[in-house]
């Protein structure tokens, strides 16, 4: 349907276009989202626990999770509100490495996001593995800010930026794909931005 | 509260059945969808526009309107000057033009009276609207569930809804409505001149008979760190503080 009195006068140039999944404008700006207060965490504080259901597999505090290899990644991001923000610079830890240093393949398919905020949410294990997601240290060369998930965050750039939890303090392994905060919220399981899963029931 | 997930939403079809000025940089919308559309207070919904050559923008709008509010709902919408679609709602949209919505979407930024209260709501600027559908809803259901506003605004004349909060205020049965003018001096009593801070929470908070079961603030990204450390400062827990932020 076209809109009366609506010109493509924002539409972004061609060279430019074919970043820019269905649905998203680019954003210049970093917005800020959550759906509570933001938590401010001192790395004193910190700690990263991974597990396999209930049970602990090994935590690192913050001196010992900075020590683990640091990888950068410059991606493009996506978030469900429509803006996508190109060429974000991180480093951090790869989630390859993490489970490295924990001497394990990953146990299930399945793999919940833990944050300090008791903050959830689901992927699937092979979207974390392979080079494909980090435990985000640093923005741009510095300590991420607490309104940007700092100390860590995860990062999962292929898909929407609410599936990347900010203020993360573990990644559990699950037997299931258990939906997190959003998604047990309207939003979608899995939430890949070239096809549009921005809410349940979406393709 | 409910959460659920939401059922699956399409895009539909809303025809603009009227326009209603709020302040010199808020407009009011009102949408009638073609397809029955059930919400809750709090709820946002997507607009999408199309070009004749294909291109689309869309944006997220929260509904200011009761769900008991009856055929149309209403997108308080404010003109944001390097904007897309709000100056295409401002300068262009007249009544009997259609466009595309797709909602209601979002489950945690809601309150029904059913969830109980009291209720403390702090909203910046355009950050009163779902807080205004809650209010209204409250109203509708003529619930005894009691609700104070914190609604800061930079001068009285952009304190968008101001007659029916005011009216709402004034009807004392049990809805509290403080103002907060950043650049103007408060014209109410219990009203304040400046920026939104702890003692502003703790005092807002006394005109509750007992201490917030929930908390929403919605605004500016600015505005709800400030109002949500505010709230912390004040000893509200966090895990009781809701928030929408506009993402900038």
């Amino acid at each position: 349907m076209v809109t009366r009195g609506f010109s493509s006068g924002r539409k972004p140039p061609t060279d430019t276009d074919a970043r820019i999944p269905p649905g998203q404008y680019l954003e210049q700006g970093f917005p800020v989202l959550s759906a509570g207060p933001t938590p401010r965490v001192r790395t004193e504080d910190w700690s990263f626990t991974l597990k396999h259901g209930p049970r602990p597999i090994k935590k690192w505090n913050w001196t010992e999770f900075n020590a683990l290899p640091l990888t950068k990644m410059t991606r493009d991001i996506h978030c469900v509100t429509a803006w996508t923000k190109f060429d974000t610079a991180w480093q951090g830890v790869l989630v390859d490495d993490i489970l490295a240093d924990a001497g394990i393949e990953p146990p299930t398919g399945f793999t919940l996001a833990l944050s300090f905020d008791g903050y959830t949410t689901n992927v699937p294990t092979k979207d974390l593995t392979a080079g494909k997601a980090m435990v985000a240290l640093l923005y741009e060369g510095k300590p991420i800010t607490p309104d940007h998930g700092g100390p860590a965050r995860l990062l999962i750039p292929h898909l929407y930026f609410w599936k990347s939890a900010k203020w993360l303090n573990g990644l559990q392994f699950t037997e299931r794909d258990e939906p997190g905060f959003w998604e047990l919220r309207g939003y979608h399981i899995y939430g890949d931005p070239w096809r549009e899963q921005r809410y349940t029931g979406d393709p | 509260m409910s959460d659920g997930p939401a059922a699956q939403s399409p895009w539909q079809t809303v025809t603009i059945r009227r326009i209603e000025k709020r302040t010199p940089r808020v407009t009011s919308f009102f949408l009638q969808p073609s397809r029955p559309f059930a919400y809750r207070a709090g709820q946002h919904v997507d607009v999408r526009l199309t070009a004749p050559d294909g291109y689309q923008a869309r944006r997220s709008y929260s509904i200011a309107s009761a769900p008991e509010a009856g055929e149309t709902i209403e997108l308080a919408i404010e003109r944001l000057d390097d904007g897309e679609v709000s100056p295409f709602f401002h300068d262009i949209a007249a009544v009997g033009d259609e466009v595309e919505l797709r909602g209601p979407l979002g489950g945690h930024f809601v309150w029904s009276d059913s969830d109980g209260g009291p209720l403390l709501l702090v909203g910046g600027g355009s950050g009163v609207v779902p807080l205004m559908a809650m209010i209204r809803h409250r109203a509708a259901r003529r619930s005894a569930v009691p609700v104070a506003l914190v609604f800061s605004a930079r001068v009285w004349d952009e304190v968008i809804f101001r007659d029916e909060l005011i009216d709402f205020h004034d009807r004392r049965d049990g809805f509290d409505l403080v103002l907060a003018l950043t650049r103007e001096p408060a014209r109410r009593p219990a009203d304040y001149s400046r920026r939104v801070d702890a003692a502003m929470m703790e005092q807002s908070m006394v005109r509750l008979p007992a201490p917030p079961r929930f908390a929403f603030v919605c605004g500016s990204n600015a505005f709800v760190s400030a109002a949500a450390q505010a709230l912390i400062d004040a000893g509200v827990p966090a895990s009781l503080i809701r928030t929408e932020r506009y993402g900038v």
